[in-house]
């Protein structure tokens, strides 16, 4: 019989503080924190701010706003889904003279990097609505291209190259010289990538991947769909391994691109996923509903991920996970507990060569 | 004001007629809390596939005791989330938002008030009878339900009322009818001034209407509670709208959770609801 020591090894007690660059870079603009909230979640952000810092985030994307004030679809406009849920708003909003008057003012006053989502029917809107945000205290603009299209049959712009090319271009002409403008497209598209490569060759800075994906309930007591708008726009960790997906499609096709990676984050985990498939930074919407202080969690929870894989800032893992099978980076320590013999972790150390071992690991005699 | 997010503990769940009582140690809610304001609480658990938040009136507060501030909310089990929540345990940990939205607005002058509940819509007439008593205001109480099952707070009722008449669809307990069919005569006998209700929407309209004609058609205010479909409760999805008419006399899409849940009756467009009206401010764009 051969006699065995086994040694259990047991992460050390978890830094209070992690000291992590979480500094992104979103074209010229340079965010202290790579976690914002997604246009029609957080409305204008003064309700967000009872339950969070929102200077500590990356910023807030503001909800998708029209040139005209608009009283939006009938209700129900939402209904619960297995992980996620659907909605039909119809941009309810106060139009863009209320707008910048009264919520852009209020994120101006707090000192909140504001990116304000614009949405039109029709290519010389989304101009109008560019140009309103002249001289205006604007971090970036995001341009909400799933939106019908008034002068082509209601197709939705961000489902066909050369629309969505046409609206970037005139928001790119009309927009502030200096403000980055993100394109943000809809998965419901045969190929993401064309879509994505139409918009950066129109001029955008970069890509907010996803908005929501089309959907549908049916109350079977009525036995008629279940939203007054019929279809609804699916989102929560219900759509994120397809948001994740079309992160890496379009990552691995333009890896130069700055992208924000949106759908279904709902912890930092979540969101480093989106980072290591190529996301620059990442956007929570629907998790906000369940956890109103989850974008200042998510932000604390991503520094401690990328802290416990050795890394010092969030850039180190922007699109890790491309990374080719040759190169080799810091892992994951074992989860506490874990019972290892220690040639096995011997190996494991020079292989990889991770931290330093004392600073993770403590022997435990059993 | 808006609420506080606490990470509280189920102090008790008990059965309380159809429905369930939940009280919470949720240290902050109880201090803030107005009549009429509500929590929203997490279902499901952390890790769960029901992500939003289910919203309940506030029954009772204890700002003080053994265990800290106390919440009290009444629930009927309606699918998978009050079912989730019914099955709750004392310790369990539970995470619960509030206090939200705009309370019961308070008459200035002592008034006399009759307060009106449908169901579980009476939970949140009872701190509101609290403020009015310590105000000086007459209280008199309309409760009505489906079956006698279905009444809530018969006794807090007969307590804290002059009078209080109880109405049932199916006649099991009180008089065989609705809250409206008993009301007229209420308000002309006490000579109200003014209807505070909470319960069904079709509830409500009936109350208002009543209200409206009281007096030879002279009417008095009332305060209504609504209960629209909610996924956030904090004012940032704009789920939960109804046609509400402003000061300005002009008709917007309102949130329910922010903007209500108590509203004028007055100022509800009641042809117009569950539909965007013509003459809202943006409809039709
Ligand atoms: C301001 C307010 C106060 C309320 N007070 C009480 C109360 O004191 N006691 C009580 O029993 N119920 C109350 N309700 C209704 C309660 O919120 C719903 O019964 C509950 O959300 C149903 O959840 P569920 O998971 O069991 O049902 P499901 O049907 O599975 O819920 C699915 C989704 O729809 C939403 N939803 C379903 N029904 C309603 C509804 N009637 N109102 C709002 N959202 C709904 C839920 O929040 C959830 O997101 C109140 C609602 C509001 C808006
Ligand atoms: C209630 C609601 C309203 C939304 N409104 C907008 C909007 O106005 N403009 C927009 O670009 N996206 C809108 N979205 C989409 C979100 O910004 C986001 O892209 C999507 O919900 C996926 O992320 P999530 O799963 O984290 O919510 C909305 C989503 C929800 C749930
Ligand atoms: S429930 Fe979200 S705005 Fe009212």
């Amino acid at each position: 019989m051969v006699d065995v020591t086994v040694t259990i090894r047991r992460r050390v007690e978890k830094p209070r503080h992690v000291n992590v660059d979480m500094t992104t870079k979103l074209g010229n603009l340079t965010a202290p924190d790579p976690v914002f909230t997604a246009s029609g979640c957080a409305a204008a952000g003064q309700e967000l701010a009872a339950y969070n810092d929102l200077t500590a985030i990356g910023g807030v994307v503001t909800k998708s706003i029209q040139l005209n004030p608009r009283a939006g679809r009938a209700t129900p406009r939402m209904a619960e889904t297995p992980s996620g849920m659907l909605n039909s708003i119809g941009l309810q909003g106060p139009g863009i003279e209320i707008f910048i008057n009264r919520d852009l003012a209020w994120l101006a006053d707090h000192n909140v990097n504001a990116v304000v989502s614009i949405a039109g029917g029709t290519v010389d809107e989304y101009a109008k609505l560019a140009g309103k945000l002249r001289g205006k205290p604007v971090s970036m603009i995001e341009v909400n291209i799933s939106c019908p299209n008034v002068e082509d049959r209601g197709q939705v712009f961000a489902c066909d190259k050369s629309a969505a090319a046409s609206v970037v271009q005139a928001v790119k002409r009309a927009a502030p010289a200096s403000v980055p403008i993100f394109a943000k497209l809809s998965p419901d598209v045969t190929d993401i990538v064309s879509i994505a490569k139409a918009c950066m060759d129109a001029g955008a800075t970069g890509l907010s991947l996803i908005n929501t994906t089309l959907g549908m309930v049916i109350d079977t007591h009525t036995m008629r769909p279940l939203l007054a708008g019929i279809t609804g726009g699916l989102s929560g960790p219900a759509i994120r391994p397809l948001a994740l997906r079309c992160v890496w499609q379009v990552h691995q096709a333009m890896p130069e691109v700055p992208l924000f990676g949106i759908g279904g984050i709902r912890t930092g985990l979540d969101a480093l996923e989106f980072i290591l498939a190529g996301a620059t930074a990442v956007q929570v919407g629907t998790v906000i509903f369940h956890d109103p202080g989850a974008p200042q969690r998510i932000s604390r929870e991503l520094s401690e991920a990328l802290a416990e894989r050795g890394m010092d800032a969030v850039e180190q893992a922007i699109g890790l996970a491309h990374r080719p099978p040759d190169v080799i980076v810091p892992e994951l320590p074992d989860p506490p507990g874990d019972v290892l013999e220690d040639e096995l972790y011997e190996d494991a150390v020079d292989e990889a060569d991770v931290f330093a071992e004392d600073e993770w690991l403590e022997d435990q005699d059993v | 004001m808006s609420g506080i997010q606490v990470k509280g503990e189920v102090l008790n769940v008990k059965p309380v007629g159809e429905y369930f009582s939940m009280t919470v140690v949720a240290p902050g809610i109880a201090e803030r809390s107005k009549p009429g304001q509500f929590v929203a609480v997490a279902v499901g658990g952390e890790s769960g596939g029901m992500l939003l938040r289910r919203a309940f009136s506030i029954y009772s507060v204890r700002e003080t005791g053994v265990y800290g501030g106390t919440v009290e909310f009444i629930f009927s089990v309606a699918g998978h989330g009050t079912a989730w929540l019914a099955a709750q345990r004392p310790y369990d940990p539970i995470d619960i938002v509030g206090p939200l939205g705009r309370p019961f607005a308070l008459p200035r002058e002592p008034a006399n008030c009759v307060l009106v509940g449908g169901g579980y819509g009476a939970a949140p007439l009872f701190t509101l009878a609290d403020s009015l008593r310590t105000r000086g205001c007459r209280i008199d109480a309309v409760l009505g339900a489906s079956t006698g099952d279905r009444l809530f707070g018969a006794l807090d009722a007969k307590r804290m009322a002059a009078s209080v008449a109880f109405t049932t669809d199916d006649g099991s307990y009180g008089e065989k009818g609705r809250v409206s069919d008993v009301l007229p005569e209420v308000i002309e006998r006490v000579r109200a001034d003014v209807v505070y209700a909470c319960g069904p929407m079709a509830m409500l309209e009936a109350v208002q209407r009543v209200a409206s004609e009281s007096y030879d058609g002279a009417g008095i205010p009332t305060q209504l509670s609504v209960e629209e479909s909610m996924a956030c409760g904090i004012g940032v999805c704009m789920t939960c709208v109804l046609p509400i008419i402003g000061n300005d006399g002009q008709t917007r899409m309102a949130r329910s959770c922010v903007d209500g849940p108590v509203f004028g009756g007055d100022r509800i467009r009641w042809d117009a609801l569950g539909t965007v009206p013509d003459d809202a401010v943006g409809a039709h764009q």
